[in-house]
């Protein structure tokens, strides 16, 4: 809007009403009685990616692109009689991302009881699915499962280091559930109503993830044909996530390092900096300290990401939690494929308690989850099972390495330059035999190896690509 | 500019918000000369990102001008070689007009008093 409208009466001078707005932690839009957006907040601006003055005058549907718009509108049943409402939603933003909010909306009415709009606001659940039984998994401290001494022991420390408003740097295996841990930190904070941003550093290229961390102005380099606010502007008031920091060039380090120091953002090609409130939560499976040693992870950014540490332990050393989290998620899983299983058969449990789980608690779930799938009586049996954890199992010590050559060959564990490597280390193995055992089930048919994991086809297809497995 | 085929999801007569919410689309051939030609509607049973990715791929679309899209069916639809336009607002014609014209392009938001004057 180009001419601001101004508040009076409040100070001594008066105030421009979006300046007021900006400084709201809420993302707002006040609309006109045809739901076209008036003014839309710097919240909301960088929630849905676009500025206010590109959507003047459109409908709200189009800008805010939630999932209640085509057929529960919440402006459709709002009204002077009944106050605000307030309804549970998703919407998508321009950075294609989907997240959960909860849209407040209420009239807007002059001093004669006139309606002259509605005012929106919207505020972030949570960067999730909505699943409908996304509620089951919220089981014991936010969807964390376990009894063991070590995760009860991080169950206790938690909520301290989520009422802190410090860097935390999470490590640990992969599987091992940084995710979740880094997500309970920002639900148990008071920063929970503000986003939580996620980026994975080790997913782009050195020349994106500068422009997906710090934004850009329009033009700032080819192809930039909008400005994007960027993820630690979209994380204003929140959490930005980092995973796989280990993954992150040197030269972004140093940025990461300024921002920790003086809180500003500088978006490329803009001559504007942002200040934002952002809390960081970095994560790795990487020894940082090994690569400080060899240069690779600078020792200052190390000491201002290490402020609180906390170190998820490996599943196999959590003893009883194994037996807990089997029993979880098949709960789970009938709950979400719809089936009544009483169990495992003694054979398999066996199975399943002996395993040592390289993958971690990702493993065990995919590995209850193909079993659920496969399962077509009331108990899981061995049968149910991925084939590569019934087979008999031997140490490497006893093998000959030719004996070992031989078994990796069998079973896909050679990497790129012909070495074997033990089977404890390659999840990427794991995951690729449940899809091809899937694929063999359905005959090479996509749709169906994707029903059979449970799993979406383009998830599927996902997976296949990652894995470099050929599916035509 | 080689023969096109485009395909939008339409609520009413604007690109549809959302791509996997979508109850229709229309479909057209952007000849090399810029004509629109062969317009056409389908209508789906069931709004669905996954039903709707396989009308684009079954219809062999080359692009998608949409208004929001998932990431996972952007970067599905890209690997299959559908160029998406994404973020899009606007009626769907004047989109059609502005691609023939080489006009668009992600996050554009056209309103009814810029329409292109034919």
């Amino acid at each position: 809007m180009s001419t601001l409208p101004l508040v009076r009466g409040l100070y001594n001078k008066p105030i421009g009403l979006l300046n007021l707005l900006n400084e709201i932690p809420l993302g707002l839009a006040i609309l006109d009685t045809e739901k076209r957006i008036v003014a839309i907040n710097r919240t909301l601006e960088t929630l849905t990616g676009f500025a206010s003055e590109q959507v003047e005058g459109i409908r709200c549907c189009f800008v805010l692109r939630s999932n209640l718009c085509a057929h529960e509108c919440p402006l459709e049943r709002v009204d002077q009689l009944s106050g605000a409402l307030s309804v549970q939603g998703n919407i998508v933003n321009k950075s294609r991302q989907r997240l959960q909010v909860r849209i407040t909306t209420s009239v807007i009415e002059n001093g004669d009881g006139q309606v002259l709009g509605f005012l929106e606001a919207v505020e972030i659940m949570s960067a999730v699915s909505d699943r409908p039984d996304a509620g089951v998994e919220s089981l014991a401290l936010k969807g964390l499962v376990g009894s063991s001494s070590q995760i009860q022991r991080i169950f206790q420390i938690l909520p301290v280091i989520a009422l802190t408003d410090s860097s935390v740097l999470i490590t640990g295996q992969t599987g091992t559930g940084k995710d979740l841990v880094a997500e309970t930190i920002h639900r148990l904070s008071d920063r929970a109503k503000g986003p939580f941003i996620k980026v994975n550093c080790g997913a782009l290229p050195e020349s994106l993830l500068e422009s997906e961390l710090f934004g850009y102005e329009k033009g700032a380099f080819t192809g930039a044909v909008t400005s994007k606010p960027g993820r630690f502007r979209m994380a204003h008031n929140g959490v930005l996530y980092l995973t796989e920091i280990g993954d992150l060039p040197l030269s972004l380090q140093v940025k990461l390092l300024s921002f920790l120091d003086d809180k500003t953002v500088h978006p490329l090609g803009s001559s504007r900096t942002y200040t934002v409130d952002v809390r960081v939560i970095a994560a790795t499976h990487r020894n940082l300290e090994e690569m400080v040693k060899k240069e690779k992870f600078r020792q200052d950014l190390l000491f201002r990401l290490n402020v609180i540490r906390l170190h998820l332990p490996p599943l196999a050393e959590r003893g009883t939690d194994v037996r807990i989290l089997l029993d979880h998620f098949l709960k789970l899983f009938c709950v979400r494929f719809g089936k009544m299983l009483k169990g495992f058969s003694q054979d398999a449990h066996k199975i399943l308690l002996d395993y040592s789980y390289p993958g971690n608690v990702r493993e065990l779930r995919n590995i209850v989850e193909y079993a659920v799938n496969f399962c077509d009586g009331q108990l899981i049996h061995t049968r149910h099972l991925p084939q590569y954890i019934t087979a008999p199992t031997e140490t490497f010590e006893n093998l000959t390495s030719e004996d070992i050559a031989n078994k990796a060959q069998r079973r896909d564990l050679l990497d790129e330059t012909g070495d074997v490597m033990p089977p404890s280390l390659d999840w990427a193995a794991v995951e690729k035999r449940l899809i091809l055992e899937a694929m063999t089930k359905a005959r090479g048919r996509r749709g169906k190896a994707a029903a059979l994991l449970g799993w979406g086809r383009s998830t599927l297809w996902r997976k296949m690509k990652k894995l470099g497995i050929q599916g035509k | 500019m080689p023969k096109k085929k485009v395909l939008i999801p339409l609520s009413g007569d604007d690109v549809a918000p959302r791509f996997d919410l979508a109850p229709e689309v229309v479909l057209a051939t952007i000849e090399d000369d810029g004509t629109i030609m062969d317009e056409r509607a389908i209508v789906l049973a069931n709004a669905s990102a996954e039903v709707l990715c396989r009308v684009v791929l079954d219809e062999k679309t080359d692009v998608v001008v949409c208004g929001g899209i998932d990431d996972e069916y952007f970067q599905y639809l890209t690997w299959k070689k559908v160029e998406v336009i994404d973020s899009v607002i606007g009626p769907y014609m004047e989109v059609l007009l502005r691609l023939a014209a080489k006009a668009l392009a992600p996050g554009d938001v056209i309103r009814p008093e810029n329409t292109t004057r034919v």
